[in-house]
């Protein structure tokens, strides 16, 4: 009962980081019309960016206060990559979705590229505060401390973002042109301010999603190719909590976190099958899909 | 086409105003003026190009020939949304409403593309901004108070049309195209959306309404438009259009 409550909670964890990822994939897709395809890579750069400024700061600032830093670097970092993203290379090609599909897969090959290049395949490690690889003590179990700040950053970014998309006027604008993106062009409202906007949010939540990944699930370790991995979760995860809607994003990222942390264990341990709990998010997509085709919370946000 | 009105007063005039796709010709030579405060109803059969002279006015089509005078200025060439600046507002036969949103937000919205602007990023919608202010005006105003906090996707159709109107009031349209206003809405609903209609009208609004409800055509319309194949076949009061003989030709077998 102990692992299995053990489980669910580390399962939990994994779910919020899946919902960073997810939700600003779920946002522009429901606006734009665009997979986008460099999302993994905002995951990844806004680990590299806290890696590297947490990395240029002086040690006897303490690992906390780097922490924090490398925090907000992240959410910096993966803003601004989004932002420039949207500006300079999917701008320039409204009206033209498959050419902006393509440009945000060349982005990512080219940049991940870059990035194997310049810092090598190893991985490099992020200064975290000790307490954050200690466990705390929560009726009867040891439950680690990553794990509640993932929990946390979930919970405080899925309300904010439910706060923005309901008591903003660019939230409004937003809902409205998921719903019908031609329609609120015709009121007046100029659309590509809203389109710049979703980047720029999604990238944020990218990029800190990226680093929490690194510092929950992977040792405090970044690599190249860490976000294009978490990519293929977060697309699941977006399309089975329905395209464009963020409680579905919410919901889904649970059970696929869920879902995947009990196979690793209980079927991956018994049968050798290190993967498993991956085919099993892919199984659950199928299944879902089979019984509702457009994901558990259909277009609506 | 208004002989009370004098020629500059007229708030939407189409002279010559033709639109062809490839080969067919969808509209061609339609001259109409409508007055400021004026009414025009247009009527004609299924394809005769009701919709798609409201897609030129509005600005959705440009036409291939003639041009649009809106108070004066011509627009045939202007976008949609630039029109909508000028004080032009349409409704869809379709709903255009944001079912996803909220009453209030529907028509929030539309009350913030025409304050335009950058500022008050956070501020929330509840909150006394002009734009609020507006919205909860304009509900009053259509009855639909009561509903504000409703999602849009739940209205009636009789609902749904009010809220169309008062998203225009939102706008502050001064002309309003109006595209079968009654679709779809309850037999019950219709006396209220037609006495509303005419209380926008009385004060002050120009309107333009296609609509096949013949009754609700009479009842409002100060001016009738036949369209037939995409000519005006006949315009004038209503008494004397439904009396003439070439509309009840092309209305052969129709009730007028």
């Amino acid at each position: 009962m102990n692992v299995f409550l053990a489980l669910t909670f580390s399962g939990i964890a994994l779910g919020a980081i899946y919902f960073l990822a997810a939700s600003g994939l779920s946002l522009i897709y429901g606006l734009m019309d665009i997979l986008n395809f460099a999302h993994g890579l905002f995951m990844t750069l806004g680990a590299y960016v806290a890696w590297d400024v947490a990395s240029h700061l002086p040690t006897s600032w303490g690992a906390p206060l780097l922490f924090s830093i490398a925090v907000v670097a992240s959410i910096i970092g993966g803003a601004l990559a989004a932002g420039l993203t949207e500006v300079l290379l999917i701008r320039p090609l409204y009206g033209r979705p498959v050419s902006q599909i393509l440009v945000t897969i060349g982005l990512d090959l080219a940049v991940v590229g870059l990035l194997l290049g310049g810092f090598g395949s190893n991985s490099l490690s992020i200064p975290v505060p000790l307490w954050l690889i200690e466990a705390s003590r929560v009726g009867g179990l040891d439950l680690p401390n990553s794990n509640f700040v993932a929990l946390v950053a979930g919970v405080v970014i899925l309300v904010a973002l439910e706060l923005f998309l309901h008591r903003t006027r660019y939230g409004i604008t937003i809902r409205a042109g998921v719903e019908n993106r031609d329609m609120v062009s015709a009121l007046g409202i100029n659309v590509g301010r809203a389109f710049t906007l979703v980047f720029v949010i999604g990238g944020a939540m990218a990029g800190l999603a990226g680093l929490l990944y690194a510092v929950v699930f992977s040792g405090d370790l970044i690599s190249p190719t860490q976000g294009d991995s978490l990519l293929i979760f977060a697309f699941i995860v977006v399309v089975i909590g329905g395209l464009g809607s963020i409680r579905g994003s919410a919901v889904a990222a649970l059970v696929v976190g869920l879902v995947q942390d009990y196979t690793n264990f209980y079927l991956g341990s018994h049968s050798g099958m290190a993967e498993i709990g991956n085919l099993s998010v892919v199984l659950l997509l199928a299944l879902v899909l089979e019984w509702r085709p457009r994901g558990l919370f259909g277009s609506t946000l | 086409m208004s002989p009370v009105a004098e020629p500059q007063s007229h708030a939407l005039e189409a002279m010559g105003l033709g639109f062809r796709v490839g080969g067919a010709t969808i509209l061609s030579d339609i001259d109409l003026a409508v007055p400021a405060g004026g009414f025009l109803g247009i009527i004609g059969p299924n394809g005769a190009g009701k919709t798609t002279l409201l897609n030129l006015l509005s600005g959705l089509l440009a036409p291939t020939s003639g041009s649009i005078r809106l108070e004066g200025r011509d627009v045939a060439h202007v976008a949609p949304s630039a029109r909508a600046g000028l004080g032009l507002g349409r409704t869809f036969q379709t709903s255009s409403l944001f079912n996803a949103l909220s009453v209030f937000e529907n028509a929030r919205l539309s009350a913030l593309a025409r304050l335009g602007g950058s500022g008050h990023f956070w501020r929330r919608p509840r909150s006394r901004d002009e734009a609020s202010q507006v919205a909860i005006e304009v509900l009053a105003d259509v009855g639909l108070s009561s509903l504000a906090d409703r999602p849009t996707g739940l209205l009636s159709h009789g609902d749904k049309r009010k809220l169309e109107l008062a998203i225009l009031l939102a706008a502050r349209a001064r002309i309003l195209l109006l595209d079968e206003p009654m679709a779809g809405v309850n037999t019950e609903d219709v006396p209220l959306l037609m006495e509303l209609i005419g209380r926008l009208h009385g004060e002050g609004r120009t309107v333009v309404m296609v609509e096949h409800h013949m009754a609700v055509v009479v009842g409002l319309a100060e001016t009738i438009a036949v369209l037939d194949s995409g000519r005006v076949l006949a315009t004038g009061d209503p008494e004397s259009v439904i009396a003439n003989d070439d509309v009840q030709r092309a209305y052969l077998g129709q009730p007028l």
